[in-house]
């Protein structure tokens, strides 16, 4: 069945090279993605709960409409649209990057702004979870607002939501399927790929699939070691609500 | 960004409704037959049902675990082979992209509205279900008229929420080249050269019609609270 994957493509390398090829891709889709999204969603989601009336309501909307438009539809914004509405110089530039990275950049933009929308939620719920009194006892200590939030509200939060930021990291390493749409080779299009040229489909579709379960495992195990080190010691318990091979994901984050 | 020509989109709209009547359509008859299958798996489970249970486990585990562009190719791929097989022809039995989108659709729900029955089970106080049984009720009626009506009752929002998610996912059925909303946007957008405007106007259809959906849950969530829940 895997034996597709020694074969030679028409470029001369093995179609587990093409394979390995995909799963760098969407490899470093995920993981840069992942760091974009959870940078922007812990300033979008501390704007949330900012006192200041046009910080929560500008936070809010970036979560609307970065949720509430499908994230293939959103693909095709940074792609299509985005070049056309910039600059004509810039657009042109961007237009003109050369392959993989034209594709690239843009599924990356989108991947992180889009999981940075649901991260962001996820860090509002941290946040409107801790009990009043830190705020108080760091005020009553002469913290500033901006202190407070730094050093007492958003470390404890995070530490809080570990265990619901696992379906966001398992969304977007899922998501990055998504690029394949604007012609990032990533695992699935090569999958795909690997079938046109051979019609083994089922060879060359469960050796990806395989590869997304096994990713899905690192992804969990990772995100539960991460939850054990960092587990706010007193809080309940965030054990996983059952331990087979692949464990209960959470709830659902995105495709 | 000189000359955008939104007059194209009001041409395209008749096509672009009938895009998006097919994405709606996608979406309830997935949520029902995903919501049925969903129950059953999360009851399983929830059973403890010897050697089905495991399978359900396995089941849901793996569908969370691939994207969903993944198993819409597989499914484009097996379905035919499998009904050609039960069918003995011989050979596979195209289906077309359709059937296969509401086939995948279905059962690829049906992982997800598992998981959030089978935690609404849970959070169902003991109490309930040892009283039906004091009151000597079957298994099945304790189930039906006392455990899922609770059950759907503290999930209704969760649940709703997961099916404006697959009303947004419906769009990836761009791959099976079918004509939903986004792919009768692209459609037209790539025949006269039009995808800044094709693609803003849907872009600002979803966000309409994702943007009321949840409004309305949040207004359900707190219609639904029952009161003595934890």
């Amino acid at each position: 069945m895997f034996d597709v994957l020694f074969q030679r493509g028409f470029d001369g390398r093995l179609y587990l090279e093409w394979l390995l090829s995909g799963l760098g891709w969407t490899l470093a889709l995920a993981f840069i993605g992942w760091w974009i999204a959870f940078a922007i969603g812990v300033l979008v989601g501390v704007g949330r709960t900012s006192k200041s009336r046009v910080i929560a309501a500008l936070s809010r909307l970036y979560v609307e409409i970065f949720r509430n438009i499908p994230v293939l539809v959103q693909m095709f914004l940074w792609y299509f649209v985005l070049p056309e509405l910039l600059p004509t110089g810039l657009g042109t530039w961007v237009k003109q990057l050369p392959p993989p990275w034209g594709a690239f950049f843009p599924a990356l933009l989108c991947l992180g702004t889009y999981t940075a929308a649901r991260v962001a939620e996820q860090v509002r719920a941290g946040i409107e979870a801790l009990p009043q009194g830190q705020e108080e006892a760091a005020a009553a200590l002469g913290l500033s607002q901006l202190d407070t939030r730094r050093f007492v509200v958003v470390p404890q939060a995070l530490r809080l939501i570990i265990p619901s930021l696992t379906s966001e990291v398992m969304g977007i390493y899922k998501n990055t399927s998504v690029a394949l749409t604007i012609g990032l080779l990533e695992l699935t299009a090569q999958a795909r790929q690997i079938s046109e040229n051979t019609f083994q489909t089922f060879g060359a579709f469960a050796s990806a699939t395989i590869i997304y379960l096994l990713l899905a495992l690192v992804a969990y195990r990772l995100m539960l070691w991460i939850d054990a080190k960092y587990h706010i010691p007193g809080t309940s318990p965030s054990k996983p609500a059952r331990k087979p091979l692949f464990g209960l994901f959470g709830k659902r984050g995105a495709a | 960004m000189n000359g955008l020509d939104f007059s194209v989109v009001a041409d395209a709209l008749p096509y672009l409704w009938k895009g998006l009547q097919f994405s709606l359509t996608l979406t309830v008859v997935a949520f029902a037959a995903g919501l049925v299958l969903g129950v059953a798996l999360a009851l399983v489970q929830h059973l403890e049902v010897p050697v089905l249970s495991p399978l359900a486990k396995v089941y849901v585990a793996i569908m969370r675990s691939i994207p969903l562009i993944m198993v819409l190719f597989w499914f484009f791929f097996l379905v035919p082979l499998i009904i050609g097989a039960m069918m003995n022809s011989g050979r596979p039995v195209p289906i077309g992209g359709l059937w296969t989108a509401i086939i995948t659709f279905s059962l690829f729900e049906a992982a997800y509205y598992s998981e959030i029955i089978r935690v609404g089970l849970r959070s169902v106080n003991k109490g309930q279900y040892e009283a039906a049984k004091a009151l000597s009720l079957s298994t099945a009626t304790t189930y039906r008229s006392i455990v899922l009506p609770q059950v759907f009752r503290i999930t209704s929002p969760i649940i709703l929420n997961q099916t404006i998610i697959l009303f947004q996912d419906t769009s990836l059925v761009y791959v099976l080249s079918l004509t939903d909303l986004t792919g009768a946007a692209s459609k037209i957008a790539q025949l006269n050269g039009t995808l800044v405007e094709m693609y803003l106007f849907i872009a600002l259809v979803y966000l309409v019609i994702c943007t009321s959906a949840s409004q309305l849950v949040a207004v359900l969530r707190k219609r639904t609270r029952i009161a003595t829940t934890r």
